[in-house]
């Protein structure tokens, strides 16, 4: 630079005329459209939360307003007078069930006219009212209770799927336009018979406890079973993954040296808890299925195949906590005479044991909640229609699991199957915020602090 | 012997062990424990493991080679002729059912033990009588294999018997030698706890055996798939059109297309929501915020993705058709169906938000706090700090994230298979229904078809393609965040 051009530098600062004054309690351009820039950033981050718990709120209100219609149930109650004669020929008969309905639409005109409604619908149109399973659980109740024939019963029957959706609201009278099944007659006559008190809608045990019964009766159809398969299947994953979980960490914790085959397992581990879920239902389907031949659908190999996936949460989550137990622990069992086997099972391991469980019970939650494998070893294939009969049944026969239930429910393309599969989805959720909160609870009670 | 009752002996036996071996140390030493090596418990034990591991691994031995000498010594009973009329396997498979029926009516009492062993198909209707104890045969007993039945019978209960003997013999001698052997020089606690470190080694190694699982299963089907089906015809095809009849045309192009467009379409709704979530929750927000946007974002990630799958089906698919399909709110009609791309996309993008945020968030935490003083303190803004220093210093660690959500996503299934519909097709247009790769791997796997059909095998070949994909993104993601915390440590 030449004296020149600094003195005409200098020149023109001094002399520029448009110099301004800045003050302290005013900012420049230029700073407020930093602090605008600053403010709008951060509104950012506060939109992009927004939208994730909008999210959030909106996948809850999803769920519960499609699902809590599946707690309630539409009721008919009918007196059935049980008529020894009638009985008997109806057990006669090769198609026992079709009788039984002819014994109930009769009770059921009866009641009708006694409580003066007068319905112009024909038997045939009446039967419409019920489920198609009304009929064998007036059945069932003969059957078990045969001192019951010569007197009157009262019977809860199952209102059909139409006419249930239509005192949820689901079905409205301009659907019925397209639909074979019922018209506006049957409608009308749910209105009175609601007034009459004949008809009504209360909560439903049979959702919960039920069995799923086939896929024509949505109103009949119960999580209960896959809830026993979802049952059997976490004790398989719990009996496994914590004892062979807490025993591999504490190898890599505790024991390992520094080598090949160690470092082998941990990058292994790592992978694992990242392969996708449909992989490990790939792998149980070749190996425990084609190649060891264990029974199809069983609650025993969706429990190993749900024990390999959950292995790597486990491991890592008791690393952690066996880590977190200090290094004065171990050197005073030492200190003492402890070998280090004693020092780490009898000293570390209880401390880091409310840790452990906390891992677990995530990993199980997980667990609970996973489908894809599920469905590649069998467990939609099958539908439960029936409670496993004992311990070894439990595990070994055919079940279903909760997940796979909905998702089987899902598929059927029918809005009254839908209102079930929201409906397990809140059962589903409910057992994961108990197991949920038991971890949170475990946690606080065990947390200390060194 | 049954199984159940063989284990039942083991295991009084080890009961024994323990009692007897323990009570072997004290009485060498006159009750004085003082003077063992060990406390007096590890001798109990040592006796234990001595009667249980070796008659265990017998046992399992056992189990596995049984079947394979009993069906070789059988199916050479079964002439060439019954051999060629349907195959062997399905010959053995009727061949042992009869032998469990004839079981059964033995154990039911409708037949005598001789007689089970000694019935001829010329004098009774062994297919009649088996039907009778609920054991249903397709075709008719010939007398051929019966006769292979009732000598698979005999060879197995002469089996059972031995495997009995062995095993509890194997457990006996242990426990003695163990009993024999201990005295109070004996160190037993050193013998024990080298036993549990190798329990501790193989349960380690169970990590290990489910990866050679996994590749072992993927691997072996999936040569039997290219013995049958063209390699080149599988990767480089252009459509996809399984027929259970045969015939299919088998290529994965349009899938492979419809998985990375869905998870493209999650990863733009998942990552600049996370990331803004992620820079907001570990820069500006309050502990109190913090405490409770955390947790609410994260239950995002705890939800089953069968719950995601049916938001996407029955909620978010009739949305869309509201706003794109035909008198919808646009007045188009560029959707067909409710299932499409940018359902299944859209909502795996939430299941995404907390993993991305949640990791980016780790990873924004782990930035020093002298670079933000510093930052600061040339008097840069907060946002200006942010999107200078701490992203660029953040940028591997997010990466690295980006990349463990993609692999989320090409291989979430639930969301694809309710939310993306079942036609595979290559088109460009997001509201168009399309199917993945996992999709194809669950509906190929849920049917009926034959596990030797290239219909089914293709399944295998598929995970295989899935398997490599993730594990390459995974190894990627994992060795760049690695990298990049190593920086500040």
């Amino acid at each position: 630079m030449t004296d020149t051009t600094l003195a005409q530098q200098s020149d023109t600062s001094h002399a520029s005329p448009e110099r301004t004054v800045f003050s302290i309690l005013e900012g420049d351009a230029l700073t407020r459209k930093r602090n605008a820039a600053e403010a709008r950033f951060k509104l950012y981050g506060i939109i992009a939360i927004g939208i994730g718990l909008f999210f959030l709120v909106a996948l809850l209100w999803a769920i519960l307003s499609n699902g809590l219609g599946a707690f309630t149930q539409t009721f008919v109650k009918v007196e059935v007078p049980l008529n020894q004669q009638q009985i008997e020929e109806a057990e006669k008969s090769v198609v026992k069930t079709s009788k039984y309905r002819a014994i109930l639409i009769e009770a059921f005109e009866n009641d009708l006219s006694a409580a003066n409604i007068s319905t112009g619908i024909s038997a045939k149109d009446l039967e419409k009212l019920f489920s198609s399973g009304a009929a064998a659980t007036i059945r069932d109740h003969v059957l078990a209770h045969p001192d019951s024939i010569g007197s009157t019963v009262g019977f809860d029957l199952i209102a059909s799927s139409r006419v249930d959706g239509y005192m949820k609201g689901r079905v409205d009278r301009d659907d019925l336009a397209q639909d074979k099944n019922l018209d506006a007659a049957h409608l009308d006559l749910a209105d009175q018979l609601q007034a009459a008190g004949i008809l009504e809608k209360r909560f439903n045990w049979e959702f919960v406890f039920g069995t799923d019964a086939s896929d024509s009766r949505p109103e009949q159809a119960g999580i209960g079973a896959s809830m026993v398969g979802s049952l059997f299947m976490m004790l398989v994953v719990l009996v496994l993954s914590l004892p062979i979980g807490v025993a591999a960490s504490i190898y890599l914790e505790e024991f390992a040296p520094q080598n090949r085959f160690t470092d082998l397992i941990e990058v292994n581990i790592s992978n694992l808890a990242a392969v996708p879920s449909i992989v490990f239902g790939i792998l149980g389907l070749a190996v425990f299925i084609q190649f060891m031949h264990l029974p199809q659908s069983a609650p025993l190999v969706g429990g190993l195949v749900l024990t390999l996936m959950t292995l790597p949460t486990i491991i890592i989550s008791t690393r952690a906590s066996l880590k977190a137990v200090p290094p004065s622990i171990r050197d005073a069992a030492l200190g003492i005479g402890a070998s280090k086997m004693q020092s780490i099972f009898h000293h570390v391991l209880p401390l880091a044991m409310p840790g452990i469980l906390t891992g677990t019970i995530i990993g199980l939650a997980q667990a609970l909640g996973e489908t894809a494998p599920l469905l590649l070893i069998g467990m939609v294939g099958f539908i439960a229609s029936n409670f496993p009969d004992g311990v070894a049944a439990g595990f070994l026969s055919p079940n279903s699991a909760m997940p796979a239930q909905i998702y089987e429910w899902a598929k059927r393309a029918d809005p009254a199957f839908y209102e079930r599969a929201w409906g397990g989805i809140i059962v589903l959720l409910v057992f994961l915020m108990a197991m949920n909160i038991i971890a949170i609870i475990l946690r606080r009670r065990f947390e200390r602090r060194w | 012997m049954s199984l159940p009752l063989v284990s039942a002996v083991l295991l009084v036996l080890a009961v024994a062990g323990y009692i007897f071996g323990r009570g072997k140390a004290l009485k060498t030493v006159g009750g004085d424990s003082r003077r063992l090596h060990s406390l007096s418990g590890y001798y109990g034990w040592n006796a234990v493991v001595w009667t249980l591991a070796p008659s265990l691994l017998l046992l399992v031995i056992w189990l596995l080679l049984q079947p394979i000498v009993i069906n070789g010594s059988v199916s050479s009973m079964i002439s060439e002729e019954t051999a060629a009329g349907s195959s062997l396997d399905l010959v053995m498979s009727d061949v042992v059912r009869i032998a469990e029926g004839l079981d059964l009516a033995a154990t039911q009492g409708v037949m005598s033990a001789e007689d089970a062993s000694s019935i001829r198909i010329e004098l009774t209707d062994v297919r009649d009588r088996l039907g009778d104890v609920g054991v249903a045969l397709g075709s008719d007993v010939t007398a051929e294999t019966l006769r292979a039945a009732q000598a698979y019978r005999e060879i197995s209960a002469t089996g059972y018997l031995l495997r009995s003997v062995v095993v509890i013999g194997a457990a006996l001698l242990g426990l003695v030698l163990a009993v024999v052997r201990t005295n109070p020089e004996f160190r037993a606690r050193n013998a024990v706890e080298s036993v549990v470190r190798w329990i501790l080694i193989a349960a380690a190694s169970i990590a290990v055996l489910t990866t050679l699982g996994i590749v072992l299963s993927l691997i072996f089907n999936t040569v039997e798939f290219f013995r049958i089906y063209p390699a080149s015809e599988f990767f480089f095809g252009l459509t996809w059109a399984p027929s259970f009849g045969g015939g299919s045309v088998l290529g994965i192009l349009p899938l492979i297309w419809a998985t990375l467009y869905i998870s493209l379409i999650a990863l733009a709704v998942a990552v600049p929501i996370g990331l803004f979530a992620a820079i907001y929750l570990s820069e500006y927000a309050t502990p109190h915020v913090r405490a409770v946007a955390k947790p609410l974002l994260e239950i995002l990630a705890g939800i089953p993705t069968i719950v995601y799958g049916l938001f996407a089906l029955l909620t978010v698919g009739p949305l869309l058709m509201n706003v794109f399909g035909s008198g919808g709110a646009l007045g188009v009609n560029w959707m067909s169906g409710a299932s499409s791309v940018l359902t299944a996309g859209m909502v795996m993008g939430i299941m995404l938000i907390p993993f991305v945020s949640s990791l980016s968030d780790d990873i924004i935490n782990a930035v020093p706090q002298a670079m933000r003083d510093g930052s600061l303190g040339l008097g840069a803004t907060h946002s200006e700090t942010v999107k200078q220093v701490i992203l660029p210093a953040a940028l591997p660690g997010i990466v690295g994230a980006i990349l463990l959500a993609a692999s989320r996503a090409i291989g979430e299934t639930m969301i694809v298979v309710l939310g993306a519909g079942a036609a595979a097709r290559l088109s460009v247009n997001p509201l168009e229904a399309m199917t993945t790769v996992t999709a194809k791997i669950v509906s190929q796997l849920t049917g009926d078809a034959d596990f030797a059909s290239p219909e089914a095998l293709v399944a295998f070949a598929l995970g295989m393609t899935l398997f490599v994909v993730t594990l390459g993104l995974n190894i990627i993601a994992l060795y760049i965040v690695r990298k990049y915390r190593e920086q500040y440590d």
